[in-house]
């Protein structure tokens, strides 16, 4: 696997040195990679979120790929009207990519993102969740997971609602394909983002984001955190092929207790015993599900040969 | 060609003869039959643009602004609650610099329902930055939307074409169906080149600095202030390319009037018609036409008026600013001050969109007739005159 990585970060460089994004940031991570992997022919659609602010404040650019920034829940609607345009001007081939944070996804985006994925719009939208309003400073969203703290949800009340289950959202649309990844696992990441550009029709990422200011952890650990939050079960790398053939991409040989996980994080400082017994327990219950729905899925039967 | 058609049916005409690329609606009451007249001409290959109909008029004010980012010809239509809805995009379509063109067919905001003509829900819109139209017959409703193109893509500022809900959307009228050859001559094709990706890569409407904000906040006022000249040269090309007038400011009986009644849309045609008999049994009234609402046109206006007799102005308001009065006599009374004009501004409102009636209009000016300059507390109220 290592071989593949190296081969892939030999891709073009799309973004510069020097962007606004904070110490540690996953999302800035997550879109180095899918950047340089989309390549020249690609209209990025930014929504409201923190990559409003990386992106560059005008007339500065952090990307060397075209973006389009929109309001914040308009953010699948512009996007495909931009696909639109773009078939109707004689450039079917351009990719258009919506980049959103999980406040413009699961909160103010979900039915226009429900709308685009209905249509069945030829657009890439990517969710980076740092689960919370972030840009704002660490407000709650439907993507908090259950007893994390916000500023919206103080201690020592938290967060009392799960996190929304977006991924089985969008497979209820029956869109052409549905994938998670992490910057843990960037192999994972560009070969999902190279098998979508292969695939017409409404493409739909969930990218695990750790945020060391909102979060409350140590910028140096965010990739440690996504990884994880991958082997703890929280947040599987996952494959929803049509909306109905679930695809487990990775099975940890040994699972990580989530206490570990939680226990990096300050957001999670008011915890009780009882809490970390549920969110255990609820992972176990989404994962037992994930399994029998699910089939194996082998990276190198197919990705890396 | 002369045909019979309804005011949305003669939109969807012109949306059909403007070559528009993409067309991106939501149905709303008094709205539907104009998109459903497209719906029709697209399913039978007559409008070759694209038709995408989406799950909320935001979702479709946000696809044109997507399209239009990519360069293409958008159109989209709405009305009351649905334009309401579209707010923060009818900024951010006119801030972006976005050439759209939408129609929106007047009618009541709630609470409570109501379907009638208001005008509130494009007055609410007022300062969005978006250029208004509002049309008085089937014809001009069709004239404006190629119109509309031609200065949203000159001055590069989105264009409103806007008439009342069921007295104009669903009136017919007989009107002159311009043929293909006659509207390309006049509205260019609209051009087959993507805007992006651009050769070097973009980053647009980013986060800027209050100084970059004030700049562009100018250059759209100065690019608006331009469209009342750019009208005045396209009434010289349209009256050539489609032999009949189009006008932003039209007065009727001005040279012998003494009051001078001022309405925009539907209720100016009633005006119009009754304008003979009120003359003959009140005498000396005249009419003028607001067409162009955004930009003001408060020079032209008050051009009009210079060297008249006109000492009584009385603007038909088919809305309302609780608290302020009717908006366009606001607008009014505002820039005849500023220009100068002596005469009194009076009010005759029409909101929760009452129709205006001849036998309203004749009861009105007696009132009016009784009302010493300056004594108008508040408007007249068209109810009262049932």
């Amino acid at each position: 696997m290592k071989k593949t990585i190296l081969s892939q970060l030999e891709l073009d460089e799309k973004l510069f040195s020097g962007h606004s994004a904070c110490p540690g940031c996953a999302a800035v991570l997550t879109v180095r990679h899918i950047a340089r992997t989309l390549g020249e022919d690609t209209v990025l659609v930014i929504t409201a979120s923190c990559w409003s602010v990386i992106a560059g404040a005008g007339p500065l650019r952090a990307l060397d790929i075209s973006v389009v920034h929109c309001p914040f829940p308009s953010g699948a609607a512009v996007a495909s009207g931009l696909k639109k345009g773009l078939q109707r001007l004689g450039s079917p081939e351009t990719r258009v990519v919506l980049l959103a944070g999980d406040g413009g996804t699961f909160d103010i985006g979900l039915q226009g993102l429900s709308g685009a994925a209905e249509r069945n719009e030829d657009i890439i939208f990517i969710c980076y969740d740092n689960e919370a309003y972030m840009n704002t400073g660490m407000q709650r969203s439907s993507a908090t997971p259950y007893a994390s703290y916000s500023t919206t949800t103080p201690a020592p009340l938290v967060n009392k609602n799960p996190k929304k289950d977006i991924v089985h959202i969008m497979a209820a649309h029956h869109v052409p394909y549905i994938a998670t990844a992490t910057i843990a696992y960037p192999s994972d990441l560009v070969a999902k983002i190279k098998k979508a550009m292969e695939i017409r029709g409404f493409r739909f990422f969930h990218i695990f984001s750790p945020c060391p200011p909102g979060w409350g952890s140590e910028s140096h650990k965010s990739i440690e955190l996504s990884r994880m939050a991958v082997e703890t079960r929280l947040f599987p790398l996952m494959e929803v092929i049509g909306g109905r053939e679930v695809v487990l991409n990775y099975l940890p040989e040994k699972y990580t207790p989530v206490e570990d996980y939680l226990r990096l994080q300050g957001r999670f400082s008011s915890l009780e015993p009882g809490h970390v017994m549920m969110i255990q327990e609820n992972l176990e219950r989404n994962w037992d599900y994930l399994q029998r729905a699910s089939k194996r899925y082998r990276y190198e039967d197919e990705y890396w040969s | 060609m002369q045909m019979l058609l309804s005011g949305n049916q003669a939109a969807a005409w012109a949306v059909k003869l403007a070559r528009v690329q993409v067309v991106s609606a939501y149905p709303i009451t008094p709205q539907t039959s104009l998109i459903e007249t497209l719906a029709q001409m697209w399913a039978e290959g007559t409008f070759a643009g694209d038709f995408v109909v989406v799950e909320s008029e935001y979702s479709a004010m946000s696809y044109l602004i997507g399209a239009a980012s990519a360069g293409a010809r958008s159109f989209t239509a709405s009305a009351s609650h649905g334009l309401a809805y579209m707010h923060e995009l009818l900024h951010w379509a006119a801030g972006a610099r976005l050439p759209l063109v939408m129609v929106n067919v007047n009618r009541a905001i709630g609470a409570p329902w109501c379907l009638e003509p208001d005008q509130g829900d494009s007055l609410s819109q007022r300062d969005t930055g978006w250029i208004q139209f509002y049309c008085s017959s089937v014809q001009e409703i069709l004239d404006t939307v190629l119109v509309a193109f031609y200065v949203a893509e000159t001055t590069r500022i989105p264009c409103m074409v806007i008439y009342d809900g069921f007295a104009l959307s669903h009136i017919y009228e007989i009107l002159d169906l311009p043929d293909q050859e006659r509207v390309d001559e006049f509205l260019p094709p609209p051009p087959g080149e993507p805007a992006l990706p651009a050769p070097e890569p973009v980053n647009l409407q980013p986060l800027v600095t209050s100084q970059v904000m004030t700049t562009l906040a100018r250059s759209r006022h100065r690019a608006m202030k331009t469209v009342p000249r750019l009208l005045g040269e396209l009434e010289t090309s349209f009256q050539k390319v489609f032999a009949r007038s189009f006008t932003f400011l039209e007065s009727f009986g001005l040279a012998q009037a003494e009051t001078v009644l001022i309405a925009a849309g539907a209720p100016a045609q009633t005006v119009q018609s009754a304008l003979p008999d009120l003359n003959r049994k009140r005498g000396k009234v005249g009419l003028i036409r607001l067409k162009l609402f955004r930009p003001f046109p408060g020079a032209e206006l008050y051009q009009l008026l210079e060297n008249t007799a006109v000492e009584q102005i009385i603007v038909l308001d088919r809305n309302l600013s609780a608290g302020a009065g009717g908006i366009f006599a606001q607008e009014i009374r505002s820039a005849l001050q500023q220009h100068g004009f002596q005469g009194k501004v009076l009010e005759f409102n029409l909101a929760g969109g009452l129709d205006l009636t001849p036998a309203m209009l004749e009861r009105g000016l007696a009132y009016f007739e009784q009302v010493s300059p300056g004594e108008q507390k508040e408007p007249l109220w068209g109810g009262d005159l049932l």
